[in-house]
């Protein structure tokens, strides 16, 4: 696959639209939420009007270098992992920057936030960021295990590193997915889908009743605004990752869209029926449930 | 003067020793300046929709008022279709609720916290006590008049106002913001000495730095 300049604009239209559609969702999200609740729930434009305030705020206070690098690192890691991952399969313009071995970047586009976020929070000096922190890097470090092994047995499968030729692999019907072809595999991803997804039951890294709030206690105006705007692209892109290992990937734009909110909602789900784990039952979660069914995945391939 | 502000010796896990001192290190001491709308006509009124339409409440309750803004978040009154958010933490909120009456010990946490909020910020007094000092107006340790140690954009007085009292009062808040009013920020910097000397007349242990962000 040759690079040709025209795939620069076509990538960032890819990112407009999943900013677009990001901010939306987790809109429509919240309003579902809401309405579960017998509440009317917050307009679906309230995302927007929360980013125009947080850039519009006029004084700023930094606490150092890292303390400003950490959002700009979260959004490159979000950014980078949309951009090097085709989002629709079959079209030239939204096939983004692919290329043969974008497995393993992608893996380590999905790591790379979370550290800059580590380090920015750190800087702050914030008490309750330090432990979120540190909650955080222990819980993503036990969901990454399954998932990595899911993406080794999916890569065994097919013998390829290239995400594109994954897709091309499970075109032809559903049944030709992988959720079919290798369930195991799925299964530990899915599972690590949901520690890295921010929602109950693993949502101890902000934890809103008990350290307010986590990691950006201390981010305000456009460091919190950068830092909404990668809320809005990071799940969808991680989605985007699984959709096209395990779920047949995309050849649509409404397609795409339908199969992002679905595999959204799986979190969304569980989230509303469990409670919050702790940082210690969450890792031994992972480790007794998800990673088992990942090396199981690797074994049977 | 605490103990543990004062200048001291400490010394380090690898043997050496260094002063600390903590107002100067844990805190910044530049005074707040003024941050003027900078920006055309167009684009401020733009912002100051954006501020109205999201109003981020401090989670800070200072008396029983505190209890009226709970129901607020429930199905009944729901004050989210107005995008009225509540935020943990001072640096991302930009609206400060006292809830009813505020004692002086309590006075010392609210004026940190606004201190911390970013600029604009707004200050709503909630029930007569932050008007007048209400049922407490006799009592030693209550401040009487809100308005003279932060600046205040709007009163809802009532003895407890209702929480549709809040409700409307949001909305009246955001006609001021909207109508590019919500300048607190500006006059808390402009009257800065004025309500330091307010402040420090009431707080007798005064233990943290003139202005701490």
């Amino acid at each position: 696959m040759e690079f040709t300049w025209s795939k620069i604009p076509y990538a960032l239209l890819t990112l407009f639209i999943v900013v677009n559609f990001g901010l939306l969702q987790t809109a429509l999200i919240a309003k579902i939420a809401a309405r579960v609740g017998r509440r009317h729930g917050i307009p679906i434009w309230q995302n927007y009007i929360d980013l125009i305030k947080n850039y519009s705020l006029r004084s700023h206070i930094s606490h150092g270098v890292m303390y400003y690098l950490g959002p700009v690192f979260r959004l490159s890691g979000g950014v980078g992992l949309l951009l090097f991952v085709p989002s629709i399969y079959g079209s030239t313009m939204f096939s983004n920057l692919s290329f043969a071995g974008d497995l393993i970047l992608a893996l380590y586009f999905i790591f790379f936030g979370t550290l800059g976020m580590a380090l920015g929070a750190a800087e702050s000096g914030h008490p309750y960021s330090a432990i979120g922190v540190s909650r955080g890097l222990a819980q993503v470090t036990a969901a990454e295990l399954p998932m990595a092994m899911a993406v080794f047995s999916v890569a065994l499968q097919y013998h390829t590193l290239s995400v594109t030729d994954i897709v091309a692999a499970q075109q032809g019907g559903f049944q030709h997915w992988t959720l079919f072809t290798n369930p195991l595999a799925v299964a530990a991803a899915m599972l690590s889908f949901l520690g890295s997804m921010m929602r109950p039951p693993f949502d101890v890294v902000l934890a809103p009743q008990e350290i307010p709030i986590g990691p950006p206690t201390e981010y305000h105006s456009s460091y919190l605004a950068l830092l909404q705007t990668n809320r809005a692209i990071f799940p969808i892109a991680k989605i985007v990752i699984y959709m096209n290992l395990f779920f047949g990937g995309a050849t649509s734009w409404p397609v795409f869209f339908l199969k992002v909110f679905l595999i959204y909602m799986v979190s969304v789900l569980v989230g509303v029926v469990f409670p919050r784990f702790r940082v210690e039952q969450s890792i031994r979660w992972f480790l007794t449930w998800a990673v088992p069914i990942g090396i199981l995945s690797i074994l049977v391939v | 003067m605490k103990q543990e502000l004062e200048k001291r010796l400490v010394k380090g896990p690898d043997g050496v020793e260094f002063e600390v001192e903590p107002l100067r290190d844990y805190y910044c001491e530049a005074r707040p300046s003024v941050h003027a709308p900078a920006y055309g006509k167009i684009i401020e009124d733009l912002f100051n929709w954006a501020r109205a339409e999201s109003l981020w409440i401090l989670g800070f309750g200072t008396g029983c008022g505190a209890i009226e803004m709970r129901p607020l978040m429930t199905p009944r009154f729901d004050a989210y279709r107005y995008g009225v958010q509540w935020r943990p933490t001072p640096r991302q909120s930009n609206l400060f609720i006292i809830s009813g009456y505020l004692s002086v010990k309590t006075l010392k946490r609210v004026i940190r916290s606004y201190e911390q909020m970013q600029n604009p910020k707004y200050v709503v007094g909630l029930g007569s006590c932050t008007i007048n000092g209400g049922m407490y107006w006799d009592s030693y340790n209550t401040i009487k008049r809100l308005d003279d140690y932060l600046p205040v954009d709007l009163y809802i007085a009532g003895c407890m106002p209702r929480p549709e009292a809040l409700l409307a009062g949001f909305l009246e808040l955001k006609k001021l913001i909207r109508a590019g009013k919500g300048e607190g920020a500006n006059k808390y910097a402009q009257n800065f000495d004025w309500y330091k000397a307010n402040q420090k007349k009431v707080i007798h242990d005064w233990d943290m730095p003139d202005y701490n962000w």
